[in-house]
């Protein structure tokens, strides 16, 4: 009796451990990749192009989420200029790239906040910078897509605005 | 007699000489209140070599931003990068590097170009424009005052004023400034102004830093972009050479360039000197009002003691007769 006691402390003793254990060890416990979005819809070159289907689920399968979510999804980056400030493994309030990337990066409204001296990101990429840079970054080193029209399919505006199809140069 | 006088080419020289003597000293005193004191917050572009995809997009952007003409071929169509390879005329731009060479004309403001260097293994590109000095060439040779430098950084053209004397083209160190000569009886130069009318004035970026997706061209005000530009370099060991291009170039220049392989291999100029291209030929330029005022009066002096025995002479001829 005495003995069944004991070891049923031991068990939920090793259990405690263990559970602790897996908790400590999944710092991003909190952030479930399942409830990531399968497609996410990019439409900021609306203008020009028609949007882009951004197959989510696929990526996931092919990139850690800091590679692009940077410190945003409760993992610590392994970069050690972000590490200095983004030591905290915690998902923020949100993720969404166009949260932190704005869309108009050279507009003299963005520029002014630029003026702050305590401002550490002063070069942070707009969103369609970020997108590009570390799409065709990635790209690049593994055998992606990187043509232009690879992920961009051209609306009219597009077509005149390149002289492509019913807007291509004639020559006599 | 004839041991005392001197002759018309030495008397030239000696003016000359003491001319430049004279202005070279002045200059000495007053260059920097002389010296045209920058705009400090003008605005600029960094370019980044490293960054450029040759998507031609901001070609694209320019051409309708600024109504130009139809292109030869379609923006999309990368077969131009292959234009032009080994063209003698274009040698002064890159050497002897090889790559293709395509220039700014009246069809087009902007141009990109490819080069292939051995080092890295991927071709590079490299926008090319007008670089808005902050002393421009241009501005300071043109003797109808056609060019302004505003304060927002832009060097913009006045075709209304303009003769088409071309001294612009030949100025501009970076070989910018085209002639229309589609309409030489209406002269036309033909060059980026920075989309100051459209954008820069409004504070908006030009048309080409919007259309980049790969903020290539990065946008803001020129001092700003030098700490970027240093930044870039620094954090990215190997990256980049360490200069930055328009730094000093020129006198400096509001669109500045970083490169990941020296400079002439992507075809820059690394020859045009640090300073403005005035400063070579002010010290020529202040003899001139000089010239233009002693001169007349002193052969005219000459003329009227040489003449004087002669007249005095000829009067007396006419008593006597």
């Amino acid at each position: 009796m005495r003995r069944r006691l004991r070891k049923n402390v031991r068990y939920t003793f090793w259990i405690i451990a263990a559970g602790s254990l897996l908790i400590y060890a999944q710092p991003g416990w909190s952030f479930d990749p399942a409830d990531a979005p399968e497609t996410v819809t990019i439409d900021g070159l609306s203008e020009l192009y028609e949007p882009v289907e951004f197959n989510h689920a696929q990526h996931i399968e092919m990139a850690a989420c800091s590679d692009c979510h940077h410190h945003t999804v409760g993992t610590v980056s392994t970069r050690w200029n972000c590490i200095k400030c983004h030591n905290n493994p915690q998902e923020s309030d949100s993720i969404s790239c166009s949260d932190c990337h704005t869309k108009d990066r050279f507009g003299s409204s963005y520029l002014a906040t630029l003026d702050d001296p305590e401002l550490f990101h002063k070069e942070k990429p707009g969103l369609k910078g970020a997108f590009h840079l570390n799409c065709i970054g990635c790209h690049q080193d593994t055998g992606g897509p990187t043509g232009c029209e690879d992920c961009h399919i051209m609306n009219e505006a597009g077509r005149k605005r390149f002289n492509v199809g019913e807007y291509a140069p004639n020559r006599q | 007699m004839k041991k005392n006088m001197i002759n018309r080419r030495s008397f030239i020289k000696g003016g000359f000489a003491g001319a430049a003597a004279a202005s070279a000293l002045k200059n000495k005193e007053s260059k920097a209140a002389g010296d045209f004191d920058h705009y400090p917050n003008s605005m600029g572009v960094l370019v980044d070599v490293n960054r450029c995809v040759g998507c031609r997009s901001c070609e694209a952007a320019c051409n309708k931003e600024q109504n130009l003409p139809e292109p030869e071929k379609p923006f999309n169509d990368y077969s131009v990068f292959e234009e032009d390879v080994h063209h003698d005329d274009n040698k002064h731009e890159g050497g002897h590097h090889g790559g293709p060479r395509r220039r700014t004309d009246e069809t087009r403001y902007t141009v990109v170009n490819k080069y292939e260097v051995p080092e890295i293994d991927h071709p590079l590109f490299r926008k090319n424009q007008c670089n808005h000095c902050l002393e421009p060439a241009c501005l300071t040779s043109c003797f109808v005052k056609a060019y302004t430098k505003t304060p927002e950084g832009a060097v913009v053209y006045n075709p209304d004023v303009c003769v088409g004397c071309r001294t612009c083209m030949i100025a501009c160190p970076f070989y910018i400034p085209t002639f229309k000569y589609s309409s030489a009886f209406e002269p036309r130069i033909m060059k980026c102004i920075f989309c100051y009318d459209t954008r820069l004035k409004e504070g908006r970026p030009p048309a080409c830093v919007e259309a980049c997706p790969q903020e290539a061209l990065h946008f803001g005000k020129r001092l700003d972009l030098l700490d970027i530009g240093r930044k870039r370099i620094r954090n990215n060991p190997g990256k980049y050479v360490d200069h930055i291009y328009g730094e000093h170039e020129a006198g400096g220049t509001n669109w500045l360039y970083l490169s990941p392989v020296s400079f002439d291999k992507v075809g820059f100029d690394v020859h045009v000197p640090h300073e403005p291209i005035i400063n070579f030929v002010r010290d020529f330029l202040s003899i001139v009002p000089m010239v233009l005022v002693i001169w007349p009066a002193l052969f005219a002096g000459f003329h009227l003691l040489a003449n004087k025995k002669n007249a005095n002479q000829h009067d007396q001829n006419e008593k006597e007769a």
